[in-house]
């Protein structure tokens, strides 16, 4: 039911794992609905660095999760938000339609981490400008 | 790469001996049971004694045994057929939470006509309470539907109990006993069961073929119409190879069932002490003890369970999950949820069935891998790590007080 791709990055995800003093850190899902995924950034320069992850779930948000990593590591902020959960699933060469909608998250958590970043820019230019 | 098939309870391979009297009714006995001529009188034979060969393994009569296409048909029949024939004297059905779908959604479709069904809720371990039960009765309780063994986790219900209920109440009692058939001992008489649904495919025969065990005197209406096929109960021209499969291995099971309870029972019990004894967080879903051989079903907290299934298919083993994504929907098992264990705790559950096929090597196996995968899946896992801190929080408070 998985593309050889998807099992790919099911079996050997990529970029797995946590980064201490994160530039920004998203999580989407909860344990009920057997989903969570969080990501975290490196941002230097307005450019991703390093990111990872760490995800509860099926084969399918494993696999999206390693593959969105992928896809924005060493990108601009604004290409990285650009990506959509489509995307990733295409770059999977497809996901099955029941996953779609529940594991087919990575690209939300990614938004997530971003906004926490720029949060996080944002309070230190007001503690600098004090 | 070694390959261990722990799904028995889904479904099991046809024995050689099975096969070889298959392949006997597919070319030389294919003849229709209802012809008169002599290929006629052969399959009948085979259908006849296949019959006998059920039916003796339930201590029950021949010509109370009805062939299906399966369980769920024979599920479908008791139920439905039971509720039209009985509808005048009353509409209550008593059933359980944890029932197979083919008994619970055939439950619920009759609310629709009009039926009251109670879903009697059950114990931690998935047994019931026999005073709920007894209070659950009215006056135009018709039918009680009860499985004998849950599919899921394992626990024997008790089916001689509540036929005790059921008889002096007068209402009539169905037993699934799907995944009981051929593998526990099962006396309609002793048991007080009126109607009783088994499965070909779980006892190592073929997909497609079940009966109804329907005891003389039970009021039931027919389904299905169009011929005089099982005493007009069930027309449609015999499913003859798969009836006389199920026939020889219902046979075999009663002359092999002591000791092969025994020797998977042994088995179970290493593979469950082996996965609580290797593995952090780990909890037993069913009873301990008062479950069916061969059968293990665990819960493996902060990892959900398709993604260890596809892992342990890596690694050549064959298992099952009560998590949404396999139970397709977006919830969990209902049983693992009835039995209130919270949905995180369901996602990651994983039932290993055991059977015929099954060695200690398959066991010791399983004992080496899964810890190995549970491993990688907890280190990819944010609940994990957590759940870690949490703990050491928990840890040096402790010494702080201390």
């Amino acid at each position: 039911m998985y593309t050889e791709k998807v099992m790919d990055h099911f079996m050997n995800p990529r970029n797995v794992g946590e980064i201490e003093n994160p530039s920004g850190v998203g999580e989407v899902g909860n344990a009920k609905c057997g989903d969570i995924m969080r990501i975290y950034l490196e941002v230097e320069d307005n450019i991703i660095k390093d990111i990872k992850f760490k995800t509860f779930g099926c084969g399918a948000a494993i696999a999206t999760s390693s593959m969105a990593t992928e896809m924005v590591k060493g990108k601009t902020i604004e290409e990285a938000l650009q990506l959509t959960n489509k995307a990733v699933a295409e770059a999977l060469g497809g996901l099955p339609p029941a996953k779609m909608h529940c594991s087919n998250l990575a690209a939300d958590a990614l938004h997530k981490a971003i906004e926490d970043y720029k949060n996080k820019q944002k309070q230190k230019e007001q503690e600098q400008n004090k | 790469m070694r390959r261990v098939y722990l799904d028995h309870s889904a479904t099991t391979p046809v024995r050689p001996e099975v096969v070889q009297l298959v392949n006997k009714y597919l070319t030389e006995t294919f003849g229709n049971p209802s012809s008169v001529h002599a290929f006629g009188r052969e399959a009948r034979k085979g259908v006849e004694t296949a019959r006998e060969q059920i039916a003796a393994l339930i201590k029950a009569k021949p010509e109370e045994i009805f062939f299906t296409s399966g369980g769920t048909e024979a599920d479908n029949m008791a139920i439905v057929g039971t509720a039209m024939a009985n509808q005048t004297k009353g509409k209550h059905i008593i059933t359980t939470q944890i029932e197979h779908h083919a008994v619970l959604d055939t439950c619920k479709s009759l609310i629709k006509q009009g039926f009251e069904v109670t879903f009697l809720p059950v114990n931690p371990d998935a047994t019931i309470d026999l005073e709920l039960l007894k209070s659950s009765i009215r006056d135009d309780t018709i039918l009680i539907t009860m499985m004998h063994v849950n599919n899921e986790v394992g626990t024997i219900l008790p089916i001689k109990e509540v036929g005790q209920i059921a008889k002096e109440k007068g209402i009539i009692f169905h037993v699934d006993a799907v995944q009981s058939f051929g593998k526990l001992p099962i006396d309609v008489n002793e048991m007080n069961i009126d109607l009783l649904s088994a499965s070909g495919h779980k006892i190592y025969a073929l997909k497609g073929t079940g009966c109804l065990y329907i005891r003389k005197g039970t009021k039931i209406a027919p389904l299905f119409f169009g011929g005089s096929q099982e005493r007009k109960r069930r027309p449609g021209t015999e499913n003859v190879p798969g009836i006389v499969a199920f026939g020889l291995a219902a046979h075999l099971a009663g002359q092999e069932m002591e000791a092969e309870a025994e020797r998977l029972t042994k088995l179970r019990d290493k593979l469950i002490d082996g996965i609580l004894e290797k593995i952090p967080n780990v909890q037993l879903n069913g009873h301990r003890t008062n479950r069916l051989p061969g059968h293990v079903n665990v819960s493996i907290r902060y990892i959900e369970g398709e993604s260890l299934l596809l892992m342990l298919d890596m690694k050549g083993i064959a298992a099952s999950s009560g998590s949404a994504c396999t139970s397709g929907s977006l919830d969990p098992s209902h049983v693992l949820l009835a039995m209130g264990i919270p949905h995180e705790i369901a996602h990651g559950s994983l039932r290993m069935t055991l059977g015929k096929g099954t060695t200690e090597e398959d066991v010791d196996y399983v004992l080496e891998v899964l810890p190995e995968i549970v491993e990688k899946l907890r280190s990819m896992s944010p609940l994990y790590n957590s759940m870690k801190l949490e703990n050491n929080e928990e840890c040096s408070k402790c010494t702080q007080k201390r």
